[in-house]
């Protein structure tokens, strides 16, 4: 079933990596992938692996649950990894036809089968350790210099909120208009792809009607508490930097500092 | 004893295998009889829907198997629609399905799904519009149109119209005024009488249960905790309050006048049947005129 996936689920275990500021670990996720993106030595892709593992070990969360969110994309890993296998330069070492590996294709299909996988589990990580209402937070408030050319810095992040708020309530919703639908004989799992679209629709409609019907009831909920908007708005939780945020730059700082150095004082093999 | 329905040690486990491992419906076994209309009562979270849901194959039992006309259903898994057809479900607030042109349309799905066609299919949603009492103007708008009772009698009629062997309704008048529930139980009850079919009815309307069923089922904690005749059930009232529930209020009503020392019979159900029961006696006190 669609709830089964754990990617982009909350686990409210209280590490050190969810008291982290959301703004902090948002910064710090960026700034994670395009370093690791910018790793062309294997000194450089262990240490950007590293400090992936040592944010993962941190968050106290159970193994399985990565394993779970890497399940998902295991798929694209092996797809781009074969393609890259297939796709590099230099002295052939083994060929049939046009297809030839060479080692700067094992090196690239190394490459981006790790450079992945961490991607992957760092955004876990981030959406395992960060609530909803936090990391909404913390984007509104990443991008409030935007305001500056009347960006609606709030009225978006409200949007997100609100949308990450149905998603379960949805999904529940769907659950149950398919089995009442299919309890009127709507057969959901046979016939081509053109039947398939088709036999979406009784479950479609209703879902939208529901989330009209929501949507409305949220507004007017809100409207009842005399919500304005984002002016002068205060919040109940405030979000502090403190050591621990600083000392998790300062990793990230040493991270980009050695892959830097491992760049210039290595030979690229990629 | 023809049974249309029967239960074998069937068990529910939702997660099984994980660290959320519940047992929604545990070890339960009964039979069902053709033509009987079958109460079933239980506090929120005892297993009533997941039990309901394994009666049609929406849902496959953990462990054991269900029956219907002595054939397990589970047999053939390809073939369960044919069950779904023959066992018919109203879930809970059904309005929220419908998805038609028209409430025609609408009523005409779960017929339509079975194969009927033409003067048959026309047949069949005209006959379950008239059970659920929606006027013939009413078929041509919009489901969206139609008010509140109107909507859920219209999802109603979409699974009479498949001319269920069983029916099941998940509480049908949850969230209608008294006028709605007692319109919408009366057109169950007789429907129940013109098809001579078997319904199910969930409730937490213990008054509804009471006027309404031959037997009832009780559920506690997934497991069943009686299945008895209806008056049976509403005697044992404190064994009923172990379970989170309660028997209808005049029953408790008569049943206090009897710990009083007045002389009324045990088991009454319903108003009428306490108005007869306490007429005579106020007479004899001279308490009428």
């Amino acid at each position: 079933m669609v709830r089964d996936v754990a990617f982009g689920q909350y686990f409210p275990t209280k590490s050190v990596i969810h008291r982290l500021d959301p703004r902090a670990k948002i910064l710090i996720f960026i700034a994670y992938i395009v370093i690791i993106f910018c790793t062309f030595n294997y000194a450089a892709l262990a240490v950007t692996s590293a400090f992936a593992l040592l944010f993962l070990a941190l968050s106290k969360i159970s193994p399985k649950f990565y394993f779970k969110s890497l399940k998902v994309i295991i798929f694209i890993v092996i797809f781009t990894s074969l393609l890259n296998l297939f796709y590099g330069s230099g002295d052939p070492l083994w060929q049939w036809g046009i297809l030839s590996i060479t080692w700067n294709g094992i090196h690239r299909a190394i490459f981006v089968t790790v450079r992945i996988i961490c991607l992957i589990l760092a955004s876990s990580c981030l959406t395992f350790t960060t609530s909803p209402t936090e990391l909404t937070d913390a984007i509104e408030r990443l991008m409030k210099p935007l305001k500056v050319v009347h960006f609606p810095v709030h009225e978006v992040a409200m949007m997100m909120s609100l949308a990450l708020r149905f998603v379960p309530t949805l999904l529940e919703e769907t659950d149950k208009i398919m089995q009442a639908q299919k309890a009127r004989g709507a057969d959901l799992e046979s016939g081509g792809l053109i039947k398939r679209v088709k036999a979406l629709i009784p479950i479609l409609i209703p879902l939208f009607v529901s989330a009209f019907r929501r949507a409305y009831d949220v507004a007017t909920a809100m409207e009842c508490r005399c919500y304005r908007g984002g002016a002068g708005r205060t919040r109940m939780k405030q979000i502090h930097m403190a050591k621990r945020d600083v000392f998790s730059f300062i990793a990230i700082a040493l991270v980009i500092g050695g892959v830097i150095v491992c760049n210039i004082l290595l030979t690229h093999v990629i | 004893m023809s049974c249309v329905l029967e239960l074998k040690n069937i068990s529910f486990v939702y997660g099984k295998g994980t660290p959320f491992e519940k047992r929604a419906v545990d070890n339960v076994s009964l039979g069902i009889e053709r033509g009987e209309l079958i109460g079933v009562i239980g506090h929120t979270g005892s297993g009533k829907s997941t039990l309901m849901q394994m009666l049609n194959g929406l849902m496959r039992p953990t462990e054991g198997q269900v029956f219907l006309d002595g054939k397990d259903i589970w047999e053939k898994p390809k073939k369960i629609r044919e069950v779904r057809f023959k066992v018919g479900m109203v879930f809970q607030y059904p309005e929220y399905q419908l998805f038609e042109e028209t409430v025609y349309k609408d009523i005409a799905f779960g017929a339509q799904n079975m194969g009927l066609a033409g003067d048959e299919l026309d047949k069949a949603v005209r006959d379950a519009a008239t059970f659920t009492d929606l006027k013939p103007a009413l078929l041509d708008k919009s489901p969206f149109d139609l008010s509140g009772g109107e909507k859920r009698r219209a999802a109603i009629a979409g699974v009479i119209a498949m001319d269920p062997e069983v029916l099941v309704l998940d509480e049908p008048t949850a969230g209608l005024d008294p006028m709605g529930r007692e319109v919408l139980l009366s057109q169950i009850v007789n429907y129940h009488k013109a098809r001579q079919n078997t319904i199910l009815l969930v409730s937490h309307t213990m008054e509804d249960i009471a006027r309404v069923a031959d037997r009832i089922i009780v559920m506690n904690k997934g497991k069943l905790a009686m299945f008895e005749p209806t008056k049976e059930v509403f005697r044992r009232g404190d064994e009923l309050e172990n379970y989170g529930l309660k028997v209808p209020q005049i029953t408790r009503i008569m049943h206090d006048l009897r710990q009083k020392g007045i002389d009324v019979p045990e088991g009454v159900l319903t108003v009428d049947e306490a108005f007869s029961a306490l007429l005579p006696l106020l007479k004899k006190e001279g308490k009428l005129w």
